[in-house]
């Protein structure tokens, strides 16, 4: 019992870093961005369309038909800034082709967008990530015959060697070129690639593609992170690390919004959670809400996939179970039916 | 023993010619374009007939300095890799090839017709529009000088000397710009372009660079072999000349800067190689006449070309320069 008092006294003198760490753990509103956004959501109500605090990206009316199937049709969104939004839904709910849309890979047939209140409707996909919004892709794109470095120096914005009169002048862009690297280097480190920078892109695993195209999204300094199915591929030991880096992602003050089909993922990290299904959005709310909530659950398994039969329709079904039976065996039918009804019993 | 070595000579010689040089600017124009950018351009001939023609027309027809037109080639090879590139970089690749491949049979075609006779002279081409050029050399162009055991017109030696030069600065600019940002995001776009979009870069311009500036280098080998050939005939221009120069790449090795250079030199060396050799071994006997006559060499030398890059395509898919790994890594 004495020693107790030992360790435990030297705590409130500790450097500033525990102390800090200790405060983003017991008091949310000071300052830890995740608990900013959980805290900020708190209050909103639990309704397709419901607007937020502080949205960064809202949809207004978007539509996006391909022939006569409607991808998307999504009426109101707005995705909470410095939170991590869910994007769920099955296959085909349109949630990469709202993804395009958002990122000026594809355009709508009606309706408009803005991020920041800066309209995105007539941008081209490189003016939508000058503004900040950077995406990953369902199907990794690691540039394969360029170095892990240099995937990473391309995600660098503003270079002035990128121009081609100047690239032709070392000069000019020199320096900028060595505090890239450094940055990268440091992004590497962090995603644990440092030791494969010069190996080729190509050279990967499906697992370092996807902590590549992250780290290279990041080297663009974005404010908004949409992220398509990161986790999709990855072993289980990778999905935690790639976890931590999305959450680090909020910490920094980023927004970000993410694809994800794994339930247990999505439970994990989100602040708030948009359900899509057949191109519209049909549930939002906190991840614990969603799972609770009958249009999700029909959007996934079907309707009626779980309601309980009625007696009528229990009896029916066993009196046209046991006449079947009793076609095949003749007259010793309803023996072998109440023997096997018997046997079912145990 | 000597008629080999003759046979060694007149080969390097070739391989050392304008005929070389011409193959050199097309490959690195195409290396820019297809080697790191990831561009099909099958219609190369016509940056090039479009240069040799701006010397000529300029000159013979319009009677204007030499000097002019030079420009006025080099303005015709943007002016059409602009046109070309416009409709056809937001596409994807195929369609730029398409593009090209019809633009210099249609141009050829084009130069070659009757109603276009008053400006290009037709089928018979245009001469003596390398007056001024000529003029320029520091020696004497009318005497012969003996090189390496073959001989070399004076004339011959100012057009090779210039065209080397031009290859020797087209290769430091492929090098100045393949190594700074400007290359790397090139050579991202051969990759992947949607990923090189979503990290803000805008794609379409750099692909029109790309396409302009292998134009350019297109145009520049027209006008050496122009100046070379002292003619500018619509039928020099033959889209063939396009798919020798891929072929040069290939050897020489694609996304290297030195690899277009190299392969040019070799195939020309190679091709006048086997064409005197074989020659040489009819007209002694030691092939027999009725196996093959001197007038086959001239096929079978293609022949012996073409088997040379399958066994390369084989053995040594990453050409003389290239890295194989980087090769590999396409065929997963």
């Amino acid at each position: 019992m004495p020693a107790e008092p030992v360790p435990a006294e030297p705590v409130p003198g500790r450097p500033a870093a525990g102390g800090a760490h200790a405060a983003s753990l017991d008091a949310p509103a000071a300052g830890a961005p995740r608990l900013l956004a959980r805290a900020a959501l708190r209050d909103v109500p639990w309704e397709v369309g419901v607007a937020k605090p502080d949205p960064a990206i809202v949809v207004d009316g978007v539509t996006r038909t391909f022939g006569g199937l409607t991808a998307v049709s999504v009426d109101h969104l707005e995705v909470q800034r410095g939170g991590i939004t869910g994007l769920i839904g099955p296959n085909g709910a349109g949630k990469t082709t709202l993804f395009n849309l958002l990122t000026g890979f594809d355009q709508p047939n009606t309706g408009s967008w803005s991020f920041d209140g800066r309209p995105l409707g007539k941008l081209a996909p490189h003016q939508v990530a000058r503004l900040g919004v950077v995406r990953t892709f369902q199907l990794t794109k690691a540039l394969s015959r360029l170095t892990v470095l240099q995937n990473m120096l391309l995600g660098a914005q503003g270079q002035r060697g990128e121009s081609f009169w100047r690239a032709l002048v070392p000069g000019t862009w020199r320096a900028q070129e060595r505090a890239n690297t450094e940055k990268a280097m440091e992004l590497l480190t962090r995603f644990k690639l440092d030791r494969k920078k010069d190996d080729f892109a190509g050279t990967l695993s499906g697992g370092q593609r996807k902590l590549l195209e992250m780290a290279r999204a990041l080297m663009s300094d974005p404010k908004v992170v949409m992220l398509d199915e990161p986790m999709a591929g990855v072993n289980p030991a990778l999905t935690q690390s790639l976890l931590g880096h999305v959450k680090d992602l909020r910490e920094e003050g980023m927004t970000v919004v993410f694809v994800e089909h794994d339930m247990d993922v999505v439970r994990d990290i989100s602040d708030w959670v948009v359900v899509m299904a057949a191109g519209k959005v049909i549930a939002e709310g906190p991840p614990e809400s969603v799972s609770q909530n009958q249009a999700v659950v029909d959007a996934y398994l079907g309707a009626h996939h779980d309601a309980p039969l009625t007696v009528e329709e229990e009896d029916r079904v066993l009196a046209e179970a046991e006449a079947a039976i009793a076609r095949e065996e003749g007259a010793d039918g309803d023996v072998i039916g109440s023997d096997t009804r018997r046997e079912e019993d145990r | 023993m000597g008629e080999l070595i003759d046979a060694l000579a007149v080969a390097l010689k070739a391989g050392l010619g304008f005929q070389a040089i011409f193959l050199a600017l097309l490959a690195i124009g195409i290396n820019v374009q297809f080697g790191y950018t990831g561009l099909l351009n099958f219609g190369q001939i016509a940056f090039a007939l479009l240069g040799g023609y701006g010397i000529a027309i300029s000159v013979s027809q319009w009677g204007l300095p030499f000097w002019v037109g030079v420009l006025v080639g080099l303005g015709a090879a943007v002016v059409l890799a602009l046109l070309l590139g416009l409709p056809t970089l937001r596409l994807r690749a195929d369609y730029l090839a398409i593009a090209t491949i019809a633009a210099a049979e249609g141009l050829r075609l084009l130069f070659r017709s009757v109603s276009a006779t008053p400006v290009t002279n037709g089928t018979r081409g245009l001469a003596g529009f390398n007056g001024d050029f000529v003029a320029l050399a520091p020696w004497d162009t009318a005497r012969q000088y003996p090189i390496l055991g073959t001989r070399w017109s004076g004339g011959e030696l100012w057009v090779t000397t210039v065209g080397w030069a031009l290859v020797a600065l087209s290769c430091l600019l492929v090098w100045l710009l393949v190594r700074s940002p400007w290359g790397r995001v090139v050579k991202s776009i051969r990759e992947d372009e949607d990923a090189v979009r979503a990290l803000g870069k805008n794609v379409y311009l750099y692909k029109m660079q790309a396409l302009v500036l292998g134009g350019v280098l297109g145009a520049l080998g027209g006008m050496v072999y122009a100046l070379g050939t002292a003619s500018a005939n619509p039928d020099q221009y033959q889209n063939a000349n396009t798919f020798l120069a891929y072929a040069a790449l290939i050897l020489g090795g694609a996304a290297r800067v030195l690899g277009p250079v190299v392969g040019a030199m070799l195939m020309y060396f190679i091709i006048q190689f086997a064409d005197t050799g074989l020659r040489t071994l009819i007209g002694n006997g030691i092939i027999p006449e009725d196996l093959l006559s001197a007038t086959d060499v001239a096929q079978i030398r293609f022949v012996l070309i073409g088997l040379g890059l399958m066994l390369l395509l084989v053995f040594r898919p990453q050409g003389i320069f290239g890295d194989r790994r980087e090769v590999m890594l396409d065929a997963r």
